[in-house]
């Protein structure tokens, strides 16, 4: 019942890419067309099978501090069989997916899963997280593959024997979706589209809810902000006449924010105290 | 001059044309996650094109007098990789015990420069370009300089975006993403642009 659970969770509701917004890169970079958004979804997914088995069996062989290089290690060589695979038995996926495909290395999904709940779960446990949080970034991806192929060259499954043209005469393919430009805009609408019908709270910050940085890009933004900070005093002194009626809502906003803002530099100066005094 | 020619056209294509970033979808993460301050965004792109010079340096002569003679080239993910994350330690320890004052305003960006997919992006993609050592060295500096470019340009778009009433679906990544979609737009305007300057047909 539970191990159903770890499989299932990975589909929708923890969905890698659309709602623990993890895994940006190739989300963006493949997804020009749904063939090609299945071909990187599979080979996350064996990836990310095999490195939460492996990681699962070695949590108590690997010591803590050296911990995240030894997860990397695991899932390059695992993205090098891969690799090594597809340039034998399917030339085209390997051919499409490019210098995307090893870099699914250092894809944040699959380092966080390892860390998240690889080195903390069963071996089973672990292998079905692995493919359900695999399968859910092959669904995420295929969707907004399919969305950008079909309003970009107006075909589906272009490439494979079963390609669909899917607009009709009296539309042109809009080019736009193809380009870089449409994989931001195509992410953003589908990642609002979900909030929208979860009725999910919004993340906080920019989600990275999973992401194992997520402690280091706080300590950045904590120490980024102060003189930040400062600079938007400065600024306000210098030009007090300017905008004052924005300064009102300046000052809402800001209050909100930089009390959040302190309170994580405190908790970062916290941690880094108690580390050093570990030391 | 040759030489001077075919290094800018590089350096500028990695920049302005092939954008890191913006076309090439590499080092997304923190471009979304820490791109809310300018100086947040200058001291990543400072940390990010520095290692991305240094691992180029380090990797490439690698390849080619290690792993080609050795009939190993197919190990290049995993080593690039861990040479990847002993560098970003090595700088990190360097900088704290030599120039404290440098470790203060880089030192909290290295840790995310691991798992950074432009650093691996660039190694690799200098082998799958056959450039040589010279060219690598550019073309990393200019995918370095490109990242740093595209950050600082999105936290000021972000600044703004911080100060306005957005639905609430969209509010957080979607609305960022949609910011970085028009961004990305006004990069393709590049295209062309070192073509034209350097008069190739």
């Amino acid at each position: 019942m539970s191990y159903m659970k770890e499989f299932t969770k990975g589909l929708i509701k923890e969905n890698p890419t659309l709602v623990s917004l993890l895994g940006m890169c190739p989300t963006l970079a493949i997804t020009t067309m749904a063939f090609n958004a299945i071909g990187m979804g599979a080979a996350a997914t064996f990836v990310l099978v095999c490195s939460n088995v492996v990681i699962s069996l070695l949590k108590n062989i690997i010591p803590k501090s050296v911990r995240l290089p030894c997860y990397i290690v695991v899932i390059a060589g695992f993205v090098t069989l891969v690799q090594l695979l597809l340039q034998a038995f399917l030339p085209p996926v390997y051919d499409a997916l490019g210098i995307y495909l090893p870099l699914i290395t250092v894809n944040c999904i699959i380092l966080g899963r390892a860390e998240m709940f690889a080195s903390k779960n069963n071996v089973g446990a672990s292998a079905l997280d692995g493919l359900g949080m695999g399968i859910g970034f092959t669904l995420a991806l295929f969707v907004i593959g399919s969305i950008r192929e079909i309003l970009g060259s107006g075909t589906w499954f272009a490439g494979t024997d079963f390609a669909i043209t899917v607009c009709p005469d009296f539309m042109q393919p809009m080019t736009l979706f193809v380009l870089p430009a449409g994989g931001f805009f195509v992410l953003g609408i589908v990642i609002a589209l979900v909030n929208k019908i979860s009725h999910r709270k919004p993340p906080e910050a920019t989600g990275c809810a999973a992401c194992p940085n997520r402690e280091s890009c706080i300590s950045v933004e904590a120490a980024a902000a102060v003189p930040a900070e400062k600079a938007v005093i400065k600024a306000n002194v210098e030009k007090p006449v300017e905008k004052t009626a924005e300064k009102v809502a300046e000052k809402a906003v800001d209050n909100s924010t930089e009390k959040t803002v302190e309170k994580v530099a405190e908790k970062v100066a916290e941690k880094t105290e108690k580390k050093e005094e570990n030391n | 001059m040759e030489l001077a020619k075919s290094m800018m056209i590089i350096l500028l294509t990695g920049i302005l044309t092939d954008n890191f970033v913006l076309s090439k979808f590499l080092g997304i993460c923190p471009f979304l996650g820490v791109s809310k301050t300018t100086s947040g965004s200058l001291g990543m792109g400072c940390a990010v094109t520095a290692v991305m010079v240094i691992a180029t340096a380090v990797t490439w002569p690698l390849y080619y007098f290690f792993l080609v003679p050795m009939g190993l080239s197919y190990l290049n993910t995993i080593l690039f990789i861990m040479i990847i994350a002993v560098l970003v330690q090595l700088i990190e320890m360097v900088l704290k015990k030599y120039i404290p004052a440098l470790y203060k305003t880089l030192g909290v960006y290295l840790p995310l420069i691991t798992t950074n997919c432009a650093v691996l992006g660039v190694t690799i993609l200098n082998l799958d370009n056959g450039y040589n050592f010279l060219e690598s060295i550019v073309c990393a500096l200019g995918g370095g300089i490109g990242f740093m470019v595209a950050m600082l340009i999105f936290s000021g778009v972000r600044g703004r975006l911080e100060r306005c009433n957005v639905p609430s679906a969209f509010a957080g990544m979607p609305i960022t993403l949609v910011a970085a979609s028009i961004v990305s737009l006004s990069f393709v305007g590049f295209g062309g642009l070192v073509d034209g300057i350097f008069g190739i047909a």
